[in-house]
This record gives C-alpha cells, structure tokens and sequence, in this order.
C-alpha cells in the first residue's frame, strides 16, 4: 500500500520535470562528426575526383545499393562513369566507406533525405560529389599512389624515390 | 410545451451533449496527462496544444473499415458495444451536477447507479463471447469475474454514505455534506469505492480483461472501426461517472466556497479525479489475475464490510 502510494507520489512529481522531447523539425539534436548518415563522394584538394572506380565499395556493400562503372581519362586516371546509390536500400553501415581505398567515399551527419517519390532516393553521381575533401583535407591519392598518370610518372611524388631498376640488381 | 418539460429538455439535452464532448476530449488529455507524467510533450501538433487529434482520431476510427468476423455471433458482436455506452450514459440521469441540474432525482438513485454498472458487465461479456476468439472470451471471462466481484463490496463501500444521510437519492446526499465532507467520516468507504471504481470501469491497473500485453485487447480485439470506438468512448464515460460519482457521495458535490457557480465545483472536482484515474495508469502496473481477485475478496470486501458495521454502530450509539 505503501509502495503505491509512493509510486504514484512519484510519477506526480514528474509533472515538474523538465521534458525530454526534442520538438524535431523546429529544434534539432546534434549530431557527431562521426555520425553515419548521407553518403557523398569527394573530392581531392586540387578538385580532381577521389574515386578511383575499384569496386570494393560495391563488393562491401551488404545491400548490394551501391553500382558504378569505372572508366580512364586521357591521362590514365581512373575515375566512375557512372555512380549511382540507391538510398531506399541503403542500411548506413558505413562498410563503403571503410572499405574505400582514397577516402572517396564517406558518410555525413545528415539523415534528412525523405522523398514522395521513391525513384527520387536513386542518388546518380552529380548528386553524391560535393565540393570538397569531406572528413580528410589534404590527401589527394595521386599525390601519394606509385601509380604513373599523365603528367607525372613513376617516384615523383612526395616522399617517393625513384623506381629501382630491379635489372641493375642482378649479379 | 410545458415550461418544465421545456427545461427537463435542455437539462437531458445540456448533460448528453455535454459527455459526449467531454468523453472524446478525455482521450486528448489523457495522452497529454500521461505525456506530462512520462516528460514527454503528447499530441502537442495539430491545432493548439493538439487538441484537434481528437477530431482526426474520431474521422479516422469512422474511415476504417467496419469489419464484423465470419465467424462472430454477427447479432450479439454488434450490440455489445452499444450496451456499455448506453447502460453509462443511462447511469448519468442520477448524477446531481448542480442544484436543479439532474435530469431525474431518483429516490433509489444509488441502487439504480449499481443496477447499470452491472449490466455493464454484458457489454464486454457479450463481446467477448460473440467475438468467437480465445483472447477475446478469456477477456470476457476475466471481466465478468472481476465486474462482479469488484461490484459486490463497491455496493456495500457506498451504504456507509447511505447510513449517514439516509437517502438513496444523490441529491439529499450531496445536501447532507453541507456539515462536512463525507469523505472525512467514511474515509475507508471512500478508498473502497475509489478501487471499486477503477475495478469497474477496468481502467488501468485494473484492466485486466483487457491487457494488451498479455490477451492482445482481450474482449475487444476483433473489434474495429466505430464499434471500438463506441468500447472507448463508454471507457472514458465510465471514468467521468466514478469520478463524479465519488464527487457527489464523498466530496461534496457542487458544494464549494461561493465565489464558484456550484456547476463549475462539480466540474472542477471531478476533473481532479479524472487526472487522479490518469495519475494511476502513468505510475501503476498491473496485478496478476488471481492477485486481483485475492485483493477483492480477501481484502477490500471484509473492509467494507467492516467499514459498514462501524458506521452503523456509531449512528446506532450517538442515536
């Protein structure tokens, strides 16, 4: 009898305490850096594309949401054709975006993407690039890959040296 | 017309319309209450402080298909409903709102008060029964037993009233309290009823043939639409009965300090107990089947017994 009175003394009490409700689309909750929400394509701080078009972000994917083509430029740089995510079956895993070798992909505290119509969720790649480095400012792949491109060939880049030549190792 | 028919008239009229505002209303508080309660906001978005989610919830329950099962008792599963609401709102004729505001002042008042609340009880066994469903009867069984035993000491917790006032009508009870409230002389009869009350109206936590948890919604889960709707209605209308009911027996009525019309007392008091009935469902959980009956039989029907026998000793003694 006790027990319910207090109980009930309580939940009255309660009357006085502050409410915990987030009233959302008017007040909205912060969210981390390290949220995992909408999922952008970046690009390098010479403006170039990150993607590099190899697929582990497709084959990461449990969903199987994420489709791209990859093509070369004129200067043998790999880049998508085509990059399409489609957000109606995408799960926010995050798995593209640590299977992603040049930090192309990543996801951003954003949730907020609702649509009417549900083809509109089917995100093509002008949709998905963004201006900017994203969450790494100052890496650029190239920059730092063996890879020869047009315009700069093997051990130029920082911190490289030049190729061995592995035929003036012979006896 | 006669002048006095005219004004009996407005009294049914005022007193109907008036419930049937308030009853629906109560679903808007009641979720803003337990809201309050839980630091939550509750409907709080359409129109202002959300009170138009009483006219959406109302479209709504009238939009969804009115849907009677195949294998329901079609005749009984219809009229179950309609008996809770009806036999509630017939119990309100002898509710005394106000000095003159009673649609009829029964002299066997309380007696006609018990008569209702029990035939009440066919609504959910009925329902439960032509629903043709195991949750469903198990609720109706569950009901029937609870109804019945709840109402045996809910009779004897009000004869205390009757012992001092003399009267079966509610009206010369409210009219005995002008000396005090009887709530200070029959403080225990005022508890039993109270729980009594609650048991009746199987509110919360008493809902027992109801428990969403365990009988999916017991008597009354193959039940949609307005029909439901009607299951509701007469729920929320049973809580504005006890409560004005343990208003008028035991608070005083209308009577009040005088800077109040007398209406806006009763008015102001029972919604008091209709936040106290809300208060119970925010904080209570609810007690196991046989718990329930054990409480009853055990506990609460010796009280009033109790209750009873002292009361009439003492009028005996000071006569």
């Amino acid at each position: 009898m006790f027990s319910i009175a207090r109980s009930l003394w309580i939940t009255f009490l309660h009357m006085f305490h502050k409410r915990d409700t987030v009233q959302y689309p008017e007040q909205k909750n912060k969210l981390t850096t390290r949220w995992r929400g909408r999922i952008v394509l970046t690009r390098d701080p010479d403006m170039g594309e990150r993607c590099v078009g190899c697929y582990l972000c497709a084959a990461a994917c449990p969903v199987d949401c994420i489709s791209l083509q990859a093509t070369e430029d004129e200067h043998g740089r790999r880049y998508p054709e085509f990059f399409r995510i489609n957000f109606s079956r995408c799960i926010f895993c995050g798995y593209c975006e640590e299977a992603c070798p040049t930090y192309a992909i990543q996801l951003i505290p954003d949730f907020e993407m609702s649509e009417y119509n549900r083809q509109n969720l089917v995100y093509e790649k002008d949709e998905l690039l963004i201006d900017g480095p994203g969450k790494y400012p100052g890496y650029n792949f190239y920059k730092v890959a063996g890879v020869a491109i047009g315009g700069k060939g093997k051990g130029e880049n920082e911190n490289e040296m030049p190729p061995v030549d592995v035929k003036s190792l012979l006896p | 017309m006669d002048e006095a028919i005219v004004h009996r008239l407005w009294i049914i009229g005022g007193v109907l319309a008036g419930l049937l505002i308030v009853a629906p209303g109560l679903i808007w508080l009641e979720r803003r209450m337990l809201a309050l309660w839980q630091d939550r906001y509750g409907p709080n978005r359409a129109g202002p402080f959300g009170l138009l989610i009483v006219l959406a919830d109302t479209l709504k329950l009238f939009f969804k298909e009115d849907w009677v099962p195949p294998f329901a008792d079609r005749f009984v599963f219809v009229i179950a409903p309609a008996i809770v609401v009806v036999t509630v709102l017939l119990s309100f004729i002898v509710v005394p709102f106000a000095p003159g505001v009673i649609v009829s002042d029964l002299n066997v008042g309380i007696l006609y008060f018990l008569a209702m609340s029990s035939l009440g009880a066919y609504s959910i066994i009925l329902g439960g029964w032509a629903s043709n469903n195991k949750y469903s009867l198990l609720g109706a069984m569950r009901g029937a037993a609870q109804m019945i035993s709840y109402e045996v000491f809910m009779g004897l917790s009000m004869m205390g009233v009757v012992l001092i006032s003399g009267s079966f009508s509610l009206h010369t009870i409210v009219e005995a309290q002008k000396g005090m409230w009887f709530v200070v002389p029959q403080f225990v009869g005022f508890v039993t009823f109270l729980i009594a009350g609650i048991a009746e109206t199987h509110r919360l936590p008493f809902d027992i043939p109801e428990s969403e948890s365990e009988l999916i919604a017991g008597f009354h889960s193959e039940y949609s639409s307005m029909k439901f709707g009607l299951f509701f209605v007469g729920e929320y209308l049973g809580i504005i009965l006890i409560s004005s009911l343990t208003v008028s027996l035991y608070f005083g009525g209308w009577l009040g300090p005088g800077f109040l019309p007398p209406l806006a007392w009763f008015c102001l008091k029972t919604f008091a107990f209709i936040c106290f009935f809300i208060l119970l469902r925010a904080s209570l959980p609810r007690p196991r089947y046989d718990q329930l009956m054990e409480y009853g039989w055990k506990i609460l029907l010796p009280v009033a017994i109790l209750n009873l026998v002292v009361t009439a000793g003492v009028i005996l003694f000071l006569k």
